[in-house]
């Protein structure tokens, strides 16, 4: 038994050999390991379920990677492994993938983080995967050279790797799993090693199958709720209805009476401005019992009644529309982004367009409502937390229970759902603060009353749009200005950059047109908001992309045309937002005509059918949709769904084929049925019935996903495909109607075109 | 109804009394609910069975997550009190595949196609595909729109290929 200590060139990873003649490659056990150069391997135990590092090569050719960000259906599970098996020529038939929980220990006192990024939001895993995980598949597959060429005497430029073996030049075989040992007891050079070429990919570029199905088509699949403590509690919480509410009056006597409950506990709000990991949680009583049952029962039989702040009980989104318009009227809030003179070059434009465009507040409505497991020992607090954001969870058991890093251990199950509503811990801070108070493990439940009730909803906003266009068909003027809720408020940041979640200074069409003013205008509303799959990009691309169909009608020009003069010649563009920093105008342009030509745009439409196009570049992907719809009676068929995309290098075709179309139903299922309204100072929407996610009778039968070949850096998958679909789809009843939706949701709008 | 006081065994050890309570089977096990009759099956199942393939969605028996078959026939285990499971034969997903473990036509289907992303109402899609090829082996895409139960990943493209890939599996056109 021996440890190397050597690092590749960003320092980040080790050989730790263990007991039993495995390589494992991964990170030092403990911090001081840095400084004396002794490794504490006990830690790492002696079987794969202590596996504390992304590489384990067992010395029966088993190859375990570690999986780092959480899965909640974007794939992570399976691509970022197969990062790793390529890179080190792993067999993927003998890889067992293993979820790593959160890698932190104590570094004097501050949390050292072991696995680099593990947060699953902004489409980053990939991405990220990229730059790092590479490193590890690539100094597994050295090491196991080296290893070899020591065996063999042959130096190692002379010998080739494939599928689990190192190949001799005449063809001899050595086994990964026969060279582990020694391989464990080498070390990594300091300036790393090299990666490999693209030409030498195997499994990056091919079709994979989730790692989880069989076990999700079996029902031996764990998620979050899944998961019980052997003596734990079920806690489940009435939440004050009334924002920045509070407790008025409580009898839990007939709660405590049902059997079965063992405590009622008030919750109370956290003081304005306090923050427990991104927002403040709101009043609530919580009711602990023995079961689910017990407590649902225990909940309704609580007598409970709250409060309002003064005034509270008045906010409606109704009020918030009108609000709005006032607002519009006024003074912006910020100014945005100015090119030349909008005013000038729209008064003096051949031709003026004018439009309004309305996004509601809507909620994430995740398939498996939120929960989180907690124990807290007098040394030691253990969460099982479906969270996409295992860091900041750790904050906030930080922050509640004041235990050191290395007293914190959480795991990541697979998570029923994400689009950024895991992004918050509310509910992890709830568990938390129960389990503190109670002094049992405890597990606390959301219900889907609960999760519609108590969200950080996408914003709302109302996009004002104006365009000035010359005699030969040009856009020359383009004004947006859009009044919305931030999805900042509330968060730490400062009053002069709650526009930043909003408008993207960068979105085409700014730098396509001469005379340009973006401006963003505050509206007041006391409903949480947060970050919903793509946050800013649906509501912005929904307005831009209609709009621009709205000009080519109005000025007699072919929309496909017109998008693509205003792209351009094919060139970078500067780009300051989150997947930046430029935007290739080519890209974009490029994905827009496949899937023109994939829709048949030019060709006559069946009689009664429209067709509809739009594009968006998205946290560095660049994605178009096309539709062919009709409406008869009132009832929308989309007949065909085209959506092309540019997502850099593909890493399994497979998972960007299920997330481009998963994307497209997402944001077809929103943009028609989808809105929270408030009323007297409550969310309205309850549950399903009255929070219709399309059933499978309402979305197209497939969605045809063409993906582009790229060598440019990966760019994720899990966002791009939702803006572009809602603009598309008005646009294609547009075409087949004659009728322009500019308020989503668009059934209402719908059901009263004849 | 108060029980005869137990008889005690030559050996001395005193038999425990015959449990009262709702009788019913899953997956092939039979089982005696002995609490509250009104607990939802699907509580039951996912509390007291730890059978927690069977999901809770929303409790009101609009999403489909919850999904069981009751003497073959699909059921909302949120809204069924074990009670009304009494003398039933109740199937989870955990008994899909048959004694021997080999998979459900629709099991395989799901993984060949690789239907699930977040994979969390898969459970009762597959129980709800199970039930219409049971009643239709060649169901058409009208019968496939029928099924009710939601899906928020947006799998639904798939899971229609994955019913018709069952289909061809069933009649054997598949091997």
């Amino acid at each position: 038994m021996n440890a190397g200590s050597g690092y590749t060139r960003r320092g980040f990873l080790r050989v730790l050999a263990v007991a039993g003649g495995a390589l494992v490659v991964g990170i030092p056990a403990r911090a001081s390991a840095q400084q004396d150069g002794r490794e504490d391997l006990a830690i790492l135990g002696d079987s794969w379920t202590a596996l504390n590092a992304f590489v384990r090569v067992e010395p029966n050719g088993h190859v375990i990677l570690g999986a780092r960000a959480p899965d909640m259906g974007q794939g992570t599970r399976t691509s970022l492994p197969r990062i790793i098996a390529d890179e080190m020529d792993a067999d993927w038939t003998q890889v067992k993938v293993i979820p790593l929980p959160l890698g932190v220990e104590d570094d004097h006192g501050t949390p050292r983080w072991l696995y680099g990024p593990q947060s699953a939001g902004g489409s980053t895993s990939i991405p990220d995967a990229w730059r790092d995980l590479r490193q590890a598949g690539a100094a597994a597959r050295w090491l196991l050279v080296q290893a070899a060429a020591a065996r063999t005497g042959l130096p190692p430029d002379q010998l080739r790797t494939e599928a689990g073996w190192v190949i001799t030049p005449d063809a001899r075989r050595l086994g990964y799993g026969e060279l582990a040992a020694d391989a464990g007891k080498l070390s990594l050079p300091d300036a790393g090693v090299a990666l490999k070429s693209p030409q030498a990919y195997r499994l990056i570029g091919k079709a994979a199958r989730g790692v989880d199905v069989p076990a999700i088509v079996t029902g031996q699949q764990k998620f979050g709720y899944d998961h019980y403590w052997g003596d734990g509690l079920i806690a489940m919480i009435v939440r004050c209805p009334y924002f920045d509410g509070e407790l008025d009056h409580l009898d839990a006597g007939a709660a405590l009476a049902i059997e079965g409950v063992e405590q009622v506990l008030p919750l109370p709000a956290m003081p304005a401005g306090t923050l427990l990991g991104r927002g403040p949680l709101v009043a609530g009583v919580a009711v602990l019992a023995k079961d689910t049952w017990s407590a649902l029962k225990g909940r309704a039989a609580l007598d409970v009644r709250w409060k309002p702040r003064s005034g509270g009980a008045a906010a409606s989104t109704t009020a918030l529309e009108s609000q709005a318009d006032r607002v519009l009227k006024g003074a912006a809030t910020t100014l945005v982004r100015r090119n030349g003179d909008f005013a000038h070059a729209f008064r003096t434009a051949a031709r003026r367009i004018q439009a309004q465009y309305t996004v509601p507040f809507v909620a994430h409505a995740t398939m498996e409502p939120q929960n989180c497991l907690v124990r807290i020992d007098p040394d030691h607090a253990y969460l099982m937390a479906a969270t996409q954001t295992p860091r900041s969870a750790f904050e906030v058991v930080r922050q509640i229970t004041g235990l050191g890093p290395g007293q914190i251990s959480i795991e990541m199950p697979r998570i029923g759902g994400g689009f950024g509503r895991r992004l918050d811990n509310d509910y992890v801070a709830e568990a938390v603060l129960l389990a503190k108070a109670v002094g049992k493990p405890i597990k606390l439940q959301w219900t889907r009353e609960d999760d519609l009730g108590h969200d950080v909803y996408r914003p709302f906003g109302v996009h004002a749009l104006a365009a000035g266009v010359d005699r030969k068909g040009q856009i020359v003027a383009w004004r947006q200005h859009l009044a919305s809720t931030s999805k900042l408020w509330r968060r730490g940041v400062p009053a002069a950059r709650l526009w930043t979640s909003e408008l993207y200074p960068d979105d085409p069409p700014a730098g396509m047109v001469a005379n340009l003013e973006l401006a963003w205008f505050a509206l007041d509303f006391p409903l949480p908001r947060g970050n919903w799959r793509a946050p800013g990009h649906t509501a912005n691309a929904f307005a831009v992309q209609s709009f621009l169909d709205e000009i080519a009608h109005a000025s007699r020009q072919d929309p496909l045309k017109l998008r693509l003069a205003l792209l351009g010649s094919p060139r970078l563009l500067p780009y300051s937002s989150h997947g930046g920093p430029t935007l290739d105008t080519g890209r974009l342009a490029n994905v827009l005509q496949l899937a023109a030509q994939r829709i048949g745009w030019g060709s006559r439409a069946p009689a009664g059918h429209g067709r509809g196009l739009a594009c968006h570049f998205t946290f560095g992907g660049y994605v178009a949709h096309a539709f062919e719809v009709s409406v008869s009676d009132g009832k929308l068929a989309i007949h065909r769904a085209v959506a092309a995309a540019d997502v850099g290098r593909v890493i399994d075709p497979n998972g960007v084929d299920a997330q481009i179309s998963g994307g497209t139903l997402d944001a077809l299922s929103t943009a028609l049925n989808l809105a929270i309204t408030v009323r007297d100072g409550t969310v309205v929407q309850q549950n399903f019935p009255d929070y219709p996610l399309a059933r499978m009778a309402e979305m197209p039968r497939e969605v045809e996903v063409i993906q582009v070949p790229s060598q440019s850096d990966p760019a994720g998958a899990g966002e791009m495909g939702v803006p572009s679909a809602a603009p598309a789809l008005a646009n294609a009843i547009f075409a087949a109607t004659g009728v322009r939706l500019r308020r989503m949701p668009f059934k209402p709008g719908i059901a009263r075109i004849g | 109804m108060p029980l005869p006081p137990p008889i005690p065994s030559a050996s001395g050890i005193v038999p425990e009394p015959k449990r009262t309570g709702v009788e019913l089977t899953v997956n092939g096990e039979r089982y005696v609910h002995t609490g509250d009759p009104d607990m939802p099956l699907l509580w039951w199942l996912r509390d007291v069975l730890r059978l927690t393939g069977t999901k809770y969605g929303c409790g009101v028996g609009a999403c489909g997550a919850c999904t069981v078959l009751i003497d073959s026939k699909p059921a909302r285990a949120c809204l069924t009190p074990v009670l009304a499971a009494r003398g039933r034969n109740v199937t989870t997903v955990e008994g899909l595949a048959d004694p021997l473990g080999r998979l459900h036509p629709v099991q395989r289907a799901w993984i060949e196609e690789d239907v699930p992303q977040c994979g969390y109402c898969q459970a009762g899609q597959l129980l709800a595909a199970a039930e219409l090829l049971a009643r239709k082996p060649q169901p058409s895409d009208a019968d496939i729109d029928a099924i009710p139960n939601l899906c928020r990943c947006g799998t639904y493209p798939r899971i229609r290929r994955a019913i018709r890939r069952a289909a061809a599996i069933a009649s054997g056109e598949t091997p």
